[in-house]
């Protein structure tokens, strides 16, 4: 059985981790985090996270492609997912919504922004 | 109406301009209103003692009321017609436009300069920030911290009872957030600026190499008289700042020399005034049609007469040399476009490949593509050879009829239902 809320956040930036874990942590969520593309799926996969927060440009494995993949596992595919990024263009916003991305968010952003993000994902995945 | 037929329309602009009432002209060149009002309405042809005597009352040259100023403008206004895409019924009236409203078509053809000019620095800046790695990492390391200080900052300000040791940490993190972030914004601003000045950028060795070439306008006397040496000359290069430009450079002049060595610009400059004919030049100087193209494409343009442009590409398709040619764009980085024949020749190896194209673009233009890929290295039993190939591109004095169309790269490209297109264009997409 679960407990409380927990967020896998896949994230390259070491002081983003850092005030990110801060914050939610603050907030009740248990935070675990992860700075490489590469297995950044089977991290989420065996952590289970109820929600997962992903930077776009990762070593190894873009964030899209993370997502693309996350969105082919069934157990996997309704996980809401926030995307930091700092490409903030509409056709990235677009392609990352296409490809499954429930929030999109671009650098930099503000404590509030993500935090009230992260709430309402995770209250509308639970309504779900 | 012509435009040697609008001599009155110009006359009535001019004089409405001077706020001069048509009799007071009238007087002044000892004409009637009447007759100058037939005039001005393009009713009577003028020309001789009256002609200039309008003119000088009008404070302008003769010629300025016979051609107008309008030769450049008339042509401007059929360009953004043209460049509307649009069928405009009008068109043939541009020469009435210009000379009843001189002062609109201006506006238009100037604002029509400007859409041009915005476009070009558009496609430069897209395909810049699309391909070039350097710049898109630049910015999302500026981007990411500066997500790092906000974050941070927001937290020591916002939170009101933070424990000493986070309090430490996130300071500790904000300084050197704030370091980084100093850092990275100094070195985008030199990165753009030397952009901008269209100086050479240190650390991308391709542009420090065309910069050097540039210089000698691709064509090295001091080599093909023997006065200096390929390290010599590379040694002495003020663009070439990195070791890795360097040594780029020095490949490629030493290729050069051996080219100029076998084909010396006298006894080519000679083959070539018997007619152009590549195949037949490899043929004269023991020679490859590879070693040929490339030679070519190093000849001054007096000697090749006519100017050329060069791309050589390895196997991967990724482009190693190119020497730019007006009206033929080369992506600075990344894929250029897989239609080009420089691509056919390397999928059949040894195989020239001449093709007639014109590529997509405002002004399309015609040009010969002559390519082919040869193996870079010695056959060898076991080993796949690595092929590489080279096409040398030249004007054409005219769009060709049946032209094969080509881009330059896809972000920027405007070809529609393109079988070869990567990635939508962002001409298509915003423009």
């Amino acid at each position: 059985m679960k407990m409380g809320r927990h967020v896998v956040l896949i994230e390259d930036e070491p002081n983003i981790i850092e005030a990110i874990r801060f914050l939610l942590t603050r907030d009740g969520w248990t935070v675990d985090s992860h700075s490489d593309g590469r297995d950044a799926v089977e991290v989420i996969k065996a952590a289970d996270p109820d929600l997962v927060i992903l930077d776009l440009m990762l070593p190894g494995k873009s964030g899209m492609e993370i997502i693309k993949d996350l969105r082919e596992e069934e157990a996997l595919s309704n996980l809401p997912v926030l995307m930091l990024t700092a490409r903030g263009q509409a056709r990235d916003r677009d392609m990352a919504e296409k490809a499954g991305v429930s929030r999109f968010m671009t650098k930099p952003f503000s404590n509030t922004e993500v935090l009230a993000a992260v709430r309402d994902l995770h209250a509308q995945a639970n309504q779900g | 109406m012509t435009r040697d037929t609008l001599t009155g329309s110009r006359i009535r602009e001019r004089r409405l301009f001077l706020e001069l009432r048509q009799a007071a002209l009238a007087r002044q060149v000892d004409i009637s209103a009447s007759y100058l009002n037939l005039i001005e309405h393009n009713r009577r042809r003028i020309g001789g003692k009256l002609l200039v005597d309008i003119a000088k009352a009008l404070g302008v040259e003769p010629s300025m009321l016979t051609e107008g100023a309008e030769v450049a403008l008339i042509s401007a206004l059929r360009e953004a017609a043209a460049d509307s895409g649009k069928s405009v019924a009008e068109l043939d009236h541009a020469d009435e436009f210009a000379g009843r409203f001189p002062g609109w078509a201006e506006v238009l053809a100037g604002e029509h300069r400007r859409v041009a000019s915005l476009e070009r620095t558009v496609q430069v800046l897209s395909d810049r920030l699309t391909h070039d790695p350097h710049l898109a990492a630049s910015l999302h390391e500026v981007l990411s911290t500066a997500a790092a200080i906000r974050s941070t900052a927001s937290i020591l300000a916002e939170t009101g009872e933070l424990e000493q040791e986070w309090r430490d940490r996130f300071h500790r993190n904000l300084n050197e957030d704030s370091r980084r972030l100093a850092e990275s914004s100094k070195s985008l601003v030199s990165f753009l600026d030397q952009s901008n000045t269209g100086s050479v950028r240190r650390g991308v060795p391709q542009e420090e190499v065309e910069a050097f070439f540039t210089a000698h306008d691709y064509h090295f006397s001091s080599i093909e008289q023997g006065q200096a040496t390929p390290a010599g000359l590379v040694a002495a290069a003020p663009e070439l700042q990195s070791d890795a430009a360097r040594s780029t450079a020095l490949n490629v002049l030493k290729q050069y020399h051996a080219d100029a060595e076998r084909m010396p610009l006298t006894d080519i400059g000679e083959a070539l005034s018997g007619g152009f004919d590549p195949a037949k030049l490899a043929s004269v100087f023991d020679s490859d049609l590879p070693q040929v193209l490339r030679r070519l494409a190093a000849l001054p343009e007096n000697v090749l007469g006519q100017p050329s442009g060069l791309v050589i590409c390895d196997a991967s398709g990724a482009v190693l040399f190119r020497k730019p040619i007006a009206g033929f764009a080369l992506p600075r980085f990344g894929a250029a476009c897989p239609l080009w024949p420089l691509y056919a020749a390397l999928a059949r190896p040894l195989v020239p490949v001449r093709r007639q194209v014109i590529q997509h673009g405002r002004h399309a233009a015609g040009f010969e593509c002559l390519a082919i890929a040869w193996p870079q290295t010695a056959p060898d039993f076991d080993k796949d050879p690595v092929y590489r190939a080279v096409m040398l591109i030249l004007p054409l004095a005219k769009v060709p009829d049946e032209p094969l169309a080509v881009g330059s790269s896809c972000r920027v490209c405007a070809g529609k239902d393109c079988v070869a297109r990567r990635e939508p264009s962002i001409l298509d997409e915003e423009f």
